[in-house]
C-alpha cells in the first residue's frame, strides 16, 4: 500500500506542480482578505488573530473543495481504470490526500510570508505547532471532500460544496472571533469543529501552548481526522464508487 | 479462465440486470459477448472485473475466486471500459507508466513495456501529449494500451472498436489476434458489430434480459445459411444492426 500511495501521490503532485498558477490561485481569496481587509482589522485586533482565521478559510477552500478533481476523474473513467488495478483502495485515497496536503502547506507558507510582511509576529514554535494542526485538518477535509464527491451526483458537488463552505468559514470565526457574536450565533458556531481548531491556532500563534483551548482544538482535530478518513476509506472501498 | 455459476446482480430498486448467468471461457479463447442494449453485458463484465459485487452466484476469474480474492483477480486481468479512462491533463506515456507500476513493475521495466505497447498499437510519437489532445481513435487505442500494458492473462474489452474508423478497427483486430496467438491472452469482449464478432471470436455468447440465451461458434450459430443478424433477431426479437445504431 505504501508503494501505491507514493506512486499515486507523485503522479498527482506532478500534475499540481505543472500548474503553479493553480496553487497561487487557490490561495487568492485568503490573500485578498489579508491584503485588503487585514490593515483595517489590525486597527481593532492583531495579525495573530486574523492570520489563523485566514488559514482555516484557506483549508476549507483548498482541501475542502478537493473533490472537484475526482468528479472529473470519475466522469472520464480514470477512477474506474485505477479501481481495476491491484492498487489498494486506501492508496487511491491517500495518494490524492497527500497531494492536497502538500498544496495546502505551500499555500499556507505563502499566506504566512505575506502575513509576516504586513506585521504578523507569531513565534516559530507556535507556527510549527500550527502546521501540525493544518496538515491533519487538511488531510481530513480532503478525505471528506472526496467522499462527498463520490457520493453526490456529480452535478451537485460544485453547488453544494460552494454553499456549505462559506457558512463554515463564517461560523469558524475566521474574520472575527466568535466571542464577539451574539449568544445564538456563538452557540451555533460551537457545532462546527473548525471553531475549536481555529481557537487553538490563535493560541499557538499568540505563543500560548499548554492551554485548555489548544488541547480541545487538538482533540477535535484528531477526532475529525479519524471520522473523515474512515468515511473516505469506506467510500473508496465500496463497490461502484 | 472464467467460470461463473448463477451469477446475478439486482440493483437498488429491484432492477434485475443479470439473472443467474452460467458461463465458461477457456484459456486462449476469444469470446464475444453479444446482446441488445440493457441486456446485462456491461453489468456482467463489471462484475467479472471486480467493479460490481454480484448479488448472488459464484465466479472464478483468472484462477482467483471473484468474491474471496478480488485483488488476485485484478492482478491478472486487463479491462478496457466502454467509455475509456484517459486522464485529459497528463501525458499519456506518464499515465501508462504509472498504470504499469501499479501492477508491481519496476520503473525501467514499465518504461520499456510502455514503449513496446505504443509501438504495437502504432502510437509512437504521441507519448508526451495529454489525453485531451488526442483524437477519438488515438484515445481508444490508448485505452487498449492501458488494458494490456501489464501483460494480463485475461483481457476484458467493452465495445473496443466503437467510434473507430474501418482501418483502425481492422488494425485493432490484428492486435487482439496477436495477443492471443503470440502471448496466449484470453479475450472476453462485447461488441455491437456483427463483422467483428464473426471475424474475431472463436465463440459467441448471447445474453438477453440478464440470461445467456444462446452460445456457440459463429459458424455453428449461422448454420442453415443464416446471418448472425438473423440469429440475433430470432433469439432476442431485435436486430443487432439497429442496436448498434441506437
Amino acid at each position: 500500500m505504501t508503494r501505491d500511495t507514493w506512486l499515486l501521490f507523485r503522479q498527482n503532485l506532478d500534475i499540481t506542480l505543472r500548474q503553479k498558477v493553480g496553487i497561487v490561485f487557490g490561495a487568492v481569496q485568503p490573500l485578498l482578505f489579508l491584503v485588503l481587509f487585514g490593515p483595517i482589522f489590525a486597527t481593532i485586533g492583531t495579525w495573530e488573530t486574523l492570520v489563523p482565521g485566514l488559514i482555516i478559510q484557506l483549508g476549507l477552500m483548498s482541501t475542502g473543495l478537493a473533490g472537484f478533481g475526482i468528479v472529473m476523474e470519475r466522469r472520464f473513467g480514470v477512477l474506474e481504470r485505477l479501481r481495476v488495478t491491484p492498487a489498494s483502495r486506501l492508496a487511491l485515497l491517500l495518494g490524492r490526500v497527500l497531494n492536497n496536503v502538500v498544496t495546502l502547506v505551500i499555500q499556507t507558507v505563502l499566506l504566512l510570508a505575506v502575513g509576516y510582511a504586513f506585521g504578523l509576529r507569531a513565534p516559530l514554535a507556535g507556527v510549527l505547532a500550527g502546521f501540525v494542526l493544518v496538515i491533519v485538518l487538511g488531510a481530513s477535509l480532503a478525505a471528506l471532500s472526496y467522499a462527498i464527491a463520490l457520493t453526490l451526483n456529480e452535478n451537485l458537488f460544485a453547488p453544494v460544496m460552494s454553499t456549505v463552505v462559506i457558512p463554515l468559514v463564517l461560523l469558524s470565526g475566521s474574520f472575527l472571533p466568535m466571542s464577539m457574536a451574539p449568544p445564538w450565533l456563538d452557540a451555533l458556531s460551537r457545532i462546527s469543529p473548525f471553531r475549536y481548531v481555529l481557537e487553538a491556532l490563535r493560541e499557538l500563534f499568540a505563543g500560548r501552548y499548554l492551554t485548555g483551548t489548544v488541547a480541545v482544538g487538538a482533540a477535535v482535530t484528531v477526532v475529525f481526522a479519524a471520522v473523515s478518513l474512515t468515511i473516505g476509506t469506506r467510500v473508496f472501498s465500496r463497490e461502484n464508487a | 479462465m472464467i467460470k461463473t455459476t448463477g451469477l446475478s446482480k439486482t440493483f437498488k430498486g429491484g432492477v434485475e440486470a443479470v439473472r443467474g448467468v452460467d458461463l465458461s471461457v477457456e484459456a486462449g479463447e476469444i469470446v464475444g459477448f453479444l446482446g441488445p442494449n440493457g441486456a446485462g453485458k456491461t453489468t456482467t463484465m463489471r462484475m467479472l472485473t471486480t467493479l460490481l459485487r454480484p448479488t448472488s452466484g459464484t465466479a472464478t476469474v483468472a484462477g482467483h475466486d471473484l468474491l474471496a480474492d478480488p485483488r488476485g483477480v485484478r492482478r491478472r486481468i486487463g479491462y478496457v471500459s466502454q467509455g475509456g479512462g484517459i486522464n485529459l491533463m497528463n501525458p499519456v506515456a506518464v499515465e501508462l507508466e504509472l498504470h504499469a507500476r501499479l501492477y508491481g513493475m519496476r520503473r525501467e521495466d514499465a518504461r520499456t513495456r510502455v514503449r513496446e505497447v505504443l509501438a504495437q498499437l502504432e502510437l509512437e510519437g504521441l507519448e508526451e501529449r495529454p489525453g485531451g489532445a488526442l483524437s477519438g481513435g488515438q484515445r481508444r487505442r490508448f485505452d487498449v494500451a492501458f488494458g494490456m500494458v501489464h501483460r494480463p492473462a485475461l483481457l476484458f474489452l467493452d465495445e473496443p472498436t466503437t467510434g473507430l474508423d474501418p482501418q483502425s478497427r481492422a488494425n485493432l483486430w490484428e492486435h487482439i489476434r496477436a495477443l492471443r496467438s503470440v502471448r496466449g491472452v484470453t479475450v472476453f469482449l462485447t461488441t455491437h458489430y456483427l463483422d467483428e464478432a464473426d471475424a474475431l471470436c472463436d465463440r459467441l455468447l448471447i445474453i438477453d434480459h440478464g440470461r445467456i440465451v444462446a452460445e456457440g461458434a459463429p459458424a455453428e450459430l449461422k448454420s442453415g445459411g443464416r446471418t448472425l443478424d438473423d440469429v440475433f433477431l430470432d433469439i432476442t426479437g431485435r436486430s443487432l444492426r439497429e442496436e448498434a445504431a441506437a
